[in-house]
This record gives C-alpha cells, sequence and structure tokens, in this order.
C-alpha cells in the first residue's frame, strides 16, 4: 500500500479540496501526492496559525479544508485553535507528524513530543494516533467525524506509521 | 481622521462586499456603525484577518475585503508572501495604518518608524500595492473593488479609537450569518 495516496485518496473522497502544508520530512510524500490533485487547491503556508486562518475562510467560503503539518506547530496554534477554529465552530482535520516518538533520530523533537497529546487533551481536540500501517485504514473515518462534529480533529501520524529514517 | 471616520466614511461601499474585520476594536467599530450579515468580525486570534480573507477569496467568486491594521499584520508578516504568491483577483487587503496598537492602548507600532507595510508588501512578491492617505480611502477602494485585481492597500491615518460597545453576538451565529450570505 501507498500511505501517500491512500491519504490523498481519502481527502478527495470527502470532498476536501483546499489543503495547506507546512512541510515535515515525513510529510514530503503526502504533500507531493495532494500537490498532484487536480481536485484539491494546495497553498502552502509559511507559519501554521496562518495556515489556520486560510482554512477558516475557505470553509466559509464553502470548501472544505484540510491542514497538513509538524506536531511542533501544535505549540504555535493553541491560541488559534481555542479562538477561531473551536469558537466558531469550524471542522478542521490535522493531519500531524508526530515528530520526537520512536525511531525518532533528533532529539529535540521528543522535547514537543511530550507535550503534543497533553495539549491536544487540554484542549478537548479528538485525538489519532497513527503508528502502524494499517491504521491508515480509518482515516476516512475520521475525516467523516471531523465533518460531523465541526471539530479540529488531530491525526498524529508517527516515525514508524511513515516507516521509518531511512538509513539513519 | 483616525480609523472610525474611516470606516464611517466607506460603510456604503463595504455595505455590498464580503468584509472580514480584523480583532478588538476595528471589529466593534465597524459592528457599531453599519452591522451587515456580509461582516466577519474576528472577535480573537489577532493577525489572521488577511489570511481568513485570502482562503475566503480563493473558495468563491465574490469580493471579499480584509480590513486589517499595521499592527495584525506586523504579527503575521508571512501572510504578505502567501497572498503574493496565490493571487486572487476577488481580493484586497486594507491595512489601516495608524501607527500604532488601537486596542491595546494606543502604543506604538515600528510602520509609525521606519518601517514600511507597503514595501514589505511589494518585497513580498505583491504586484498591486497601493498606499493612500486615509481622506482618499473610499475612492481608492471603489476603484479596486472595480478593477477586480487583487490588491494592497496600506491607509496612512491618525491614531485613535471611537468608544464602542464590545461585540457580544456568539460567534457561531456570526458564522452562520456570514456563510448564508456568501451563499446568497
Amino acid at each position: 500500500m501507498n500511505i501517500d495516496k491512500k491519504i490523498a485518496d481519502d481527502l478527495v473522497a470527502n470532498d476536501i479540496s483546499f489543503v495547506t502544508t507546512v512541510p515535515c520530512k515525513q510529510l514530503a510524500g503526502v504533500i507531493e501526492e495532494v500537490d498532484t490533485r487536480d481536485e484539491i487547491f494546495h497553498i502552502p503556508s509559511n507559519k501554521e496559525d496562518e495556515g489556520m486562518g486560510l482554512c477558516a475562510g475557505a470553509w466559509m467560503g464553502g470548501k472544505r479544508p484540510a491542514i497538513i503539518m509538524q506536531n511542533t506547530a501544535i505549540g504555535v496554534t493553541i491560541n488559534t485553535l481555542a479562538t477561531l477554529i473551536q469558537y466558531y465552530r469550524m471542522p478542521l482535520p490535522m493531519l500531524i507528524s508526530y515528530r520526537g516518538e520512536l525511531r525518532e533520530p533528533v532529539a529535540c523533537q521528543v522535547e514537543m513530543a511530550v507535550h503534543t497529546k497533553a495539549l491536544l487533551a487540554q484542549m478537548a481536540i479528538p485525538t489519532y494516533h497513527f503508528h502502524k500501517q494499517s491504521d491508515v485504514e480509518e482515516l476516512d473515518m475520521i475525516l467523516k467525524y471531523t465533518f460531523m462534529c465541526n471539530k479540529p480533529v488531530a491525526i498524529l501520524t508517527d516515525a514508524n506509521f511513515w516507516g521509518g529514517y531511512g538509513d539513519q | 481622521m483616525i480609523r472610525s471616520e474611516i470606516l464611517k466614511e466607506i460603510a456604503p461601499i463595504l455595505r455590498d462586499q464580503l468584509v472580514v474585520c480584523n480583532i478588538g476594536i476595528p471589529s466593534q467599530e465597524l459592528h457599531a456603525i453599519d452591522d451587515q450579515p456580509t461582516n466577519f468580525y474576528m472577535l480573537g486570534t489577532m493577525g489572521l484577518s488577511s489570511s481568513i480573507g485570502l482562503g475566503l477569496a480563493l473558495a468563491q467568486d465574490k469580493t471579499v475585503i480584509s480590513i486589517d491594521g499595521d499592527g495584525s499584520v506586523l504579527t503575521n508578516l508571512c501572510t504578505l508572501p502567501t497572498i503574493a504568491n496565490n493571487v486572487a483577483d476577488n481580493y484586497i487587503l486594507m491595512i489601516i495604518d495608524n501607527g500604532s496598537y488601537g486596542s491595546t492602548g494606543d502604543q506604538p507600532t515600528y510602520t509609525g518608524k521606519k518601517t514600511s507595510l507597503a514595501g514589505m508588501a511589494r518585497a513580498a512578491g505583491c504586484d498591486n500595492v497601493v498606499e493612500v492617505m486615509d481622506v482618499d480611502t473610499g475612492p481608492a477602494l471603489e476603484k479596486a473593488i472595480a478593477e477586480r485585481k487583487m490588491t494592497v492597500m496600506v491607509v496612512k491615518c491618525e491614531s485613535g479609537n471611537a468608544k464602542m460597545p464590545v461585540i457580544t453576538m456568539d460567534p457561531v451565529v456570526i458564522k452562520d450569518r456570514f456563510m448564508k450570505a456568501v451563499q446568497a
């Protein structure tokens, strides 16, 4: 199974047509795949709170949005999640690379990893953790759930899910 | 002129457009001067008026005006390259630049000193950047709407706020009413 293609297929199948991204090494493949899809307008952001603003606007303009980012972005976007996405009750699937988990080579990434789930729990954000490739089978249901409940929803995808870091 | 005087003057122009209005006193002033379902008031999230407006403009065809401030643009400067590189000709970013953080007590921003937001927008790659004085805002805005070409307007004016009530409308009501107006 090519998980990059599967993720992009699920986005398209759920009518998600506006995707903003801030890159991560682990997300490179899925970002590239999203960029090739005619059904999706891909707009890279410079910062994740900016990206959430773009998504809020696109949602109010009639498009289903999604954001693809690293878990360090949770530290950047707490205020935007609370005062924009949650306060105005908007749906936002967040596909998040979960750096600092098993098979992580960069120690500093662990420093945000240990706070990631606690912050998401504190924000009462529904959170799913993809650890094995087969976990991707739940993505379609998670996307439907997100647009059913009009909430931001986090999908944490760790290094094991993406197949590790190659030679490192 | 101060911002509220400009908003009063351009209210008849804004009335027919989709408007995303900046957090704090700017939204309170617009709400008090001319509340419309086509106005999206930001109750929080400083800095994202331009981003919300751009997302909205890219998602549908109606003209969108983001009313922003110098302090808010400075806090989300990365918006300028994103705007420049994702051209939406139905999008106008109107930055009311009074050189101060109005909602927090008129502390000076750097745009009242050496920094030029118009210069930064141009350097970011925005093609159509105009800097106007407060008294010229109405005609400049009408021109930008008529041209239907993505425009960044920097409106230079005096620092100061009108005393207006806090917006008590529920955020979900603001959003729902706005989304219906977008679809209408």
